[in-house]
């Protein structure tokens, strides 16, 4: 029986030279989950996502992958990986550039060439499949990328930046491959900043700075509530203390106030509550807080460009 | 077995590349241009003898001397071949990232070291062979002339080769295409002034001169196994008497070719350890 863990690390450090690119990376991947790894740039995502492939050596710490050691050849094995860029040999045709990575995954014979037909059709590239590499644009390139990552039915995929740059159907693509990997049980480990994507492919996410994990949430349980905004006209002092038994205030400006509210079972009785107070009520919008917003919140508006 | 069966694909994946990239058609085009313009140089020169109707004793000596002309130009040749046609194979692909989704499979990095030494191996060999093949051939169809000494002179020039080629696949692991080229003509360039050194400097009687040479030929054999190269397809009245640019005065001692061995060795265990300490 597998480990419920596919991924585990503990401390996980890197320096280049002076610089310390990532400081203490310790975190957790459930089999099958679409796991997503958020950070500003230079957070040192692609350092961590490269340590958990064996492409860089950490300094410090340990980790494992599918239950070995980070690097072990027979775990690789089991996973796939497409590189931020998408960089490969230009050279080859789509077909070739499947055909050498599945051999080098141990795939050969009409095996390997029956899995590459069923992928270049998943990514929609039969036609182009003759191609060199090298004339794909870049979301053909991205798709024979994808592709080539699952060549070996993995059970953990890494995609880093995946979508970065990549047009509308580019995107959707992607979003579609990865609902299908959780629906197979593959645990997919999603490098991005691009919140949007992550929150719409993503079990859990967890934010992390200077390659560190400063805050993990999970996506798609019970929100954690909702922001409302009211505008009104001037509030008196017992209005404003009542007010609190709707939900924590989080501002309170001249006319504009925001609360956090569990539901929005109450927002009705809200609204009465306020008017039957003779505030004026100019309007009153309910939102759940973005991705964005945690993001922003937990990075520190430090992160705001200017 | 795996790791073998994976190393031949990286070694199948580079002979590809050479060909797809046209490398090998440009190599095999420039060397039948060279033995071309080589053939018609011996024709005339047969044809010059024959009529001056010299010496059988001078006529082999000129045969002969023409034809270590031919092989000195095929081993420079080769030798850019072999710095040359392997110099980005292992930076270029490090640099542009193209090796990341290569490395991140089950494949020992030994395994994508090994695989590309021996694409380039073979690639080189098969070059040398070919141009000093065709060499010794139409030295033999135009002139008649058999050269002596080719089955100990040809593989101390494919040693020579091998250093080099293990010289640049090492450098590919640690620095960038341009500093490679730089640091493998270089090395060649200083074991090349060596040499000379080492020989003017047996004629004048110099030994600090003798010693610099061969100082540079531990640092960088290469050079050393022309000379030995050299000096065993020729006869030995050739050799003794310094007949030709061909007859080296100091010829390197047959412990070089272990030593040179010892170095591909070296270079390519370097190869190795550099890529597999190497952050991808």
């Amino acid at each position: 029986m597998m480990p419920d863990s596919v991924i585990e690390t503990h401390g996980l450090r890197k320096r280049f030279g002076d610089k310390l690119a990532v400081a203490d990376l310790s975190l957790s991947v459930k089999r099958g989950e679409v796991f997503g790894f958020l950070g500003p740039n230079g957070a040192g995502k692609t350092t961590s996502l490269k340590m958990l492939l064996g492409l860089i050596t950490p300094t410090a710490g340990r980790g494992t992958v599918l239950g070995k050691p980070l690097g072990d050849l027979a775990s690789r094995a089991k996973l796939g990986f497409l590189p931020e860029h998408f960089r490969f040999q230009d050279w080859l045709t789509g077909r070739e550039l499947l055909r050498f990575h599945g051999r080098l995954f141990g795939l050969s014979g009409a095996p390997l060439e029956r899995r590459i037909e069923e992928l270049l059709g998943r990514v929609d590239l039969l036609d182009a499949a003759h191609r060199f590499v090298g004339t794909y644009s870049k979301g053909m390139t991205q798709r024979v990328g994808l592709a080539q990552a699952l060549l070996n039915h993995p059970a953990i995929v890494f995609l880093d930046e995946p979508t970065s740059g990549l047009d509308p159907i580019g995107r959707l693509l992607v979003r579609d491959v990865i609902h299908e990997l959780r629906e197979q049980g593959t645990a997919v480990f999603l490098n991005s900043h691009l919140l949007g994507e992550v929150e719409a492919t993503c079990d859990r996410v967890v934010f992390v700075k200077q390659g560190r994990v400063l805050h993990e949430m999970r996506l798609g349980e019970a929100p954690s509530g909702l922001e409302v905004v009211l505008r009104t006209g001037p509030i008196d002092a017992e209005t404003r203390t009542g007010l609190l038994r709707f939900g924590e205030s989080l501002e309170d400006a001249a006319g504009v106030t925001r609360l956090r509210m569990a539901s929005d079972a109450q927002l009705p009785e809200l609204a009465r509550w306020i008017v039957s107070r003779g505030v004026d009520l100019f309007a009153m919008s309910a939102a759940r807080p973005s991705l964005e917003a945690t993001f922003l919140a937990v990075m520190g508006e430090d992160q705001r460009p200017g | 077995m795996n790791f073998v069966r994976q190393l031949l694909t990286i070694t199948h994946l580079t002979l590809h590349e050479a060909m797809r990239r046209r490398i090998l058609l440009a190599t095999l085009v420039c060397g039948a241009g060279f033995l071309l313009v080589f053939g018609i140089g011996l024709h005339f020169i047969v044809k010059d003898m024959m009529r001056q109707n010299g010496t059988l004793l001078m006529q082999r000596i000129m045969l002969n001397t023409f034809t270590l002309a031919g092989l000195y130009a095929v081993n420079f040749l080769t030798v850019m071949s072999a710095v040359l046609l392997p110099i980005d194979t292992l930076s270029g692909d490090i640099a542009s990232g193209v090796i990341q989704t290569v490395a991140s499979k089950p494949i020992a990095r030994s395994g994508i070291v090994l695989g590309k030494w021996l694409a380039y191996w073979l690639v080189t060999a098969c070059y040398l062979l070919l141009m000093a093949g065709g060499v010794i051939l139409l030295a033999r169809l135009i002139g008649g002339f058999e050269l002596p000494g080719v089955f100990l002179g040809l593989p101390l020039m494919l040693l020579e080769a091998t250093v080099l080629v293990s010289l640049s696949i090492a450098g590919g692991t640690r620095f960038s295409t341009v500093t490679n080229g730089i640091v493998g003509f270089g090395l060649f360039g200083l074991a090349f002034i060596g040499n000379l050194v080492e020989q003017i400097g047996t004629v004048a009687g110099n030994n600090a001169a003798r010693y610099v040479g061969t100082v540079t030929s531990l640092i960088m054999p290469s050079d050393s196994m022309w000379q030995l190269a050299s000096s065993q397809m020729q006869p030995a009245i050739m050799r003794q008497m310094s007949f030709t640019p061909f007859s080296p005065f100091s010829v390197p001692s047959p412990a070089m070719v272990w030593w040179a061995m010892g170095y591909t060795l070296m270079l390519v265990v370097l190869a190795i350890r550099g890529l597999s300490k190497r952050g991808l």
